[in-house]
């Protein structure tokens, strides 16, 4: 066995592991960890077959992405444990024949190819200077552009519809809005008042009269009038 | 004695070779980065007290050379205050998840041509899912605490990276566009032939906006809601000694990170400044021609000086408002990114002036 | 019109952010104004309220004739009088001792004594060790004033016109 053999079982079995985990776990935040394990396993396994750009994005989209709003509302929800495991017997069956449909899918993918044992990709079998990211690219952009483009414009769809179906205007809560107070300026919130100074007379304080009236300023002056 | 060492190693096996081999090349290049990490501490006392008229720490040995072992020593010995009813074990986990990936993401970036420890084609790529995994660290240790102020600031924390982290992505998406590579040693090599060619001119602002993000995404200051403990508290208040020292640590390490990255992204890498323009002839001289010419030395000067830039906007302004952040990442930052990723794509392809650009 | 296009061209130019810069890079280069305080200290005013001491007059003879004011005013209740007569038939405290624990250094007892008595010195560089240290009985408290009290007359006498 060559250690690029051990290095695949090794994640391979932390991967089963974990993804055993994400269904047997308690705790929800703990099985949304566990999933995160799972998908960093897989890039795992993707990067010893040299399909680095596949696996850097399933790190950054879902891990980096996904998971993390999964996580967000994960720890915001009180899930009742009890009652989740209610309904197990119920959905036993359509369970079980999801897993063995997508069991057989699988096998039907995969047979008719030589999948004897494990085979990694190595140099003797993609030649010298092979870039996975490069073929992927050229595949995606020339054979399967239009499904490509079509796949990003549902999403964008995706994306505006969300946002258009939870987006409600709040009419009651008062909020501060951050971009009308960056645009205030200094006349509109300061106003200098000038006042011509006083001396007062200390030693007899209740003979205390201003010998002068406070001088306002013309726009102090003209607010008293209009109030 | 060098022979014993050479028989030594061909007689052990394979794959303990290929081990052995990148360990070292992993602690090469972590352990001088922890060094940096704990003098980049000294450093910022040092620089924002003298920005504030004041002298900064000058007691633990000679002019306070000695004050961050002298700290780290301090954070050694205290206590680890595991909160009631949190969970220990992802309690522990939370800093080790910070830290992971501000250290992984060292693996791709390039000293030099030669020095870097995987030349992978995603490498911009890596960088950037390394980053986008970094948040976790935050969030487990504000659910981790079983703290509502911990919590709270972990969900302050986390949204902010999330929403910085897409316009460090667009900005880095000019850079790939203008370099035509995923690789960043390739990237490096676009910007060779001295300071014009560095890509901080066509990309001035994606520049600045890679560079605020990135002091975003680090939690630093202006954005630093989760230091900011007289008004909102951060995610980890319930650490305290080691646990809370690995946080710091993965603070600045992704500091040193992100101002590698900037370095390496638009100010050239390791190439010289002004090298280009002078005669070969000097670029032969011993000591002066190596250190005039490209090399490892002209990056660290780059980084230092990125993060000096650092200090000094956390000694020059106060802390944004929490709704500010986000008004500034959303409203402001990613819509400058997406204009000149348009902009850069006409320039490229339906203007005479493509040459600029690539 | 005119001013939503400054205010863009000056956040976008980021040319506050520049001026806020500037300032702190001057002070970079400015000269420090850090007292390095174990070698080099501020001034201290001649007002300053530090330890406390119990002062004799010039022939030996102590000055506190046990008035129980500064027990009285002391607003941290840290002042304990016992009262006894002496010998030579004179008013005289037993014992006299300031919780320095409870005292918050306001100067009411040196400023209600009759005789100049308790005064509070320019010291403040001091510490305990053991617990009980912070209990100053009559005879610290007069040893403090036998040792400084030229300094103490000095301190008093460049405030007297003030009081």
């Amino acid at each position: 066995m060559t250690f690029e053999q051990v290095v695949v079982y090794l994640i391979s079995a932390v991967m089963l592991v974990s993804a055993a985990l994400v269904v047997t776990m308690r705790n929800p935040v703990k099985a949304v960890l566990s999933l995160v394990l799972t998908f960093f396993s897989a890039a795992s396994l993707w990067i010893t077959l040299e399909a680095e750009f596949l696996a850097i994005s399933l790190v950054l989209v879902y891990v980096g992405a996904v998971m993390v709003l999964f996580l967000f509302v994960v720890m915001m929800l009180d899930i009742n444990q009890a009652e989740l495991r209610a309904g197990f017997t119920n959905y036993l069956p359509l369970g079980g024949v999801v897993a063995v449909l997508m069991v057989v899918e699988i096998i039907l993918v995969l047979k008719g190819r030589e999948y004897s044992g494990l085979q990694l990709a190595s140099e003797q079998l993609r030649g010298p200077g092979y870039s996975n990211t490069r073929e992927l690219g050229a595949i995606i952009y020339t054979h399967y552009i239009y499904p490509f483009e079509i796949v990003g414009f549902v999403l964008l769809v995706a994306i505006v519809g969300s946002i258009a179906l939870t987006f409600r205007r709040r009419t009651v809560s008062r909020y501060q809005k951050p971009s009308v107070q960056i645009h205030t300026t200094k006349a509109e919130r300061l106003r200098v008042v000038k006042m011509t100074t006083q001396r007062v007379d200390l030693t007899t304080p209740e003979e205390f009269v201003p010998t002068t009236p406070i001088q306002t300023t013309p726009t102090q002056k003209a607010e008293e009038e209009s109030t | 004695m060098i022979d014993w060492f050479l028989t030594l190693w061909n007689s052990l096996p394979d794959w303990l070779q290929i081990g052995v081999w990148n360990l070292l090349k992993i602690i090469v290049v972590v352990l001088p980065l922890m060094i940096c990490v704990a003098y980049l501490t000294y450093a910022e006392r040092k620089i924002i007290g003298y920005m504030q008229v004041r002298i900064g720490p000058n007691r633990v040995g000679p002019r306070g050379w000695l004050q961050p072992i002298a700290d780290a020593l301090k954070l050694m010995m205290k206590e680890i205050v595991l909160p009631t009813r949190s969970d220990r074990f992802l309690f522990l986990l939370a800093p080790v998840l910070s830290l992971g990936p501000a250290l992984a993401a060292w693996a791709v970036i390039p000293f030099t041509d030669k020095l870097v420890i995987a030349n992978i084609d995603a490498g911009l790529l890596y960088v950037l899912a390394l980053t986008s995994v970094g948040v976790y660290g935050i969030i487990v240790a504000g659910w981790a605490s079983n703290s509502k102020y911990a919590f709270l600031g972990a969900m302050r924390s986390a949204a902010q990276i999330v929403a910085y982290e897409i316009a460090m992505g667009f900005a880095l998406v000019g850079v790939l566009m203008v370099a035509g590579s995923l690789n960043l040693v390739q990237i490096v090599q676009h910007q060779a032939g001295g300071l014009h060619q560095w890509f901080m001119w066509p990309l001035f602002p994606l520049f600045i906006v890679y560079f605020i993000s990135g002091v975003a995404e680090t939690n630093r200051a202006p954005f630093d809601v989760a230091e900011g403990e007289s008004e909102i508290i951060g995610f980890h208040v319930e650490y305290s000694g080691m646990a809370f020292a690995v946080f710091f640590l993965a603070e600045y390490a992704n500091m040193i990170l992100i101002a590698a990255l900037t370095s390496i992204m638009f100010l050239g890498g390791w190439y010289s400044p002004i090298g280009a323009y002078l005669p070969t002839a000097l670029l032969d001289i011993p000591v002066i021609g190596w250190l005039l010419g490209d090399g490892v030395h002209w990056l660290l000067i780059k980084i230092s000086i990125v993060l000096f830039f650092f200090l000094w906007l956390r000694a020059t302004y106060p802390r944004y408002r929490y709704d500010q952040i986000m008004r500034l990442g959303w409203k402001v930052l990613i819509p400058v990114t997406l204009i000149w990723v348009v902009v850069i794509g006409m320039v490229k392809f339906f203007t005479p002036f493509g040459f600029i650009m690539s | 019109m005119a001013k939503a296009i400054r205010h863009f061209f000056k956040t976008f130019l980021l040319l506050e952010m520049i001026q806020g810069l500037a300032v702190t890079g001057r002070h970079l280069f400015a000269p420090k104004i850090t007292v390095q305080y174990p070698e080099q200290k501020t001034p201290k005013s001649p007002r300053f309220r530090g330890l406390h001491a119990l002062r004799r007059y010039a022939n030996g003879e102590e000055r506190c004739i046990a008035c129980k004011l500064c027990e009285v005013v002391c607003p941290a209740l840290a002042i304990t009088i016992d009262v006894a007569e002496r010998e030579d038939g004179s008013r005289r405290t037993t014992r006299y001792e300031i919780d320095l624990f409870k005292c918050i250094y306001c100067g009411f007892c040196e400023e209600v004594c009759p005789v100049d008595s308790i005064v509070e010195t320019d010291l403040h560089e001091y510490h305990f060790e053991a617990r009980g240290e912070n209990i100053m009985t009559k005879e610290k408290l007069l040893s403090i004033g036998d040792r400084y009290e030229a300094r103490i007359a000095v301190a008093k006498a460049a405030d007297a016109p003030y009081r």
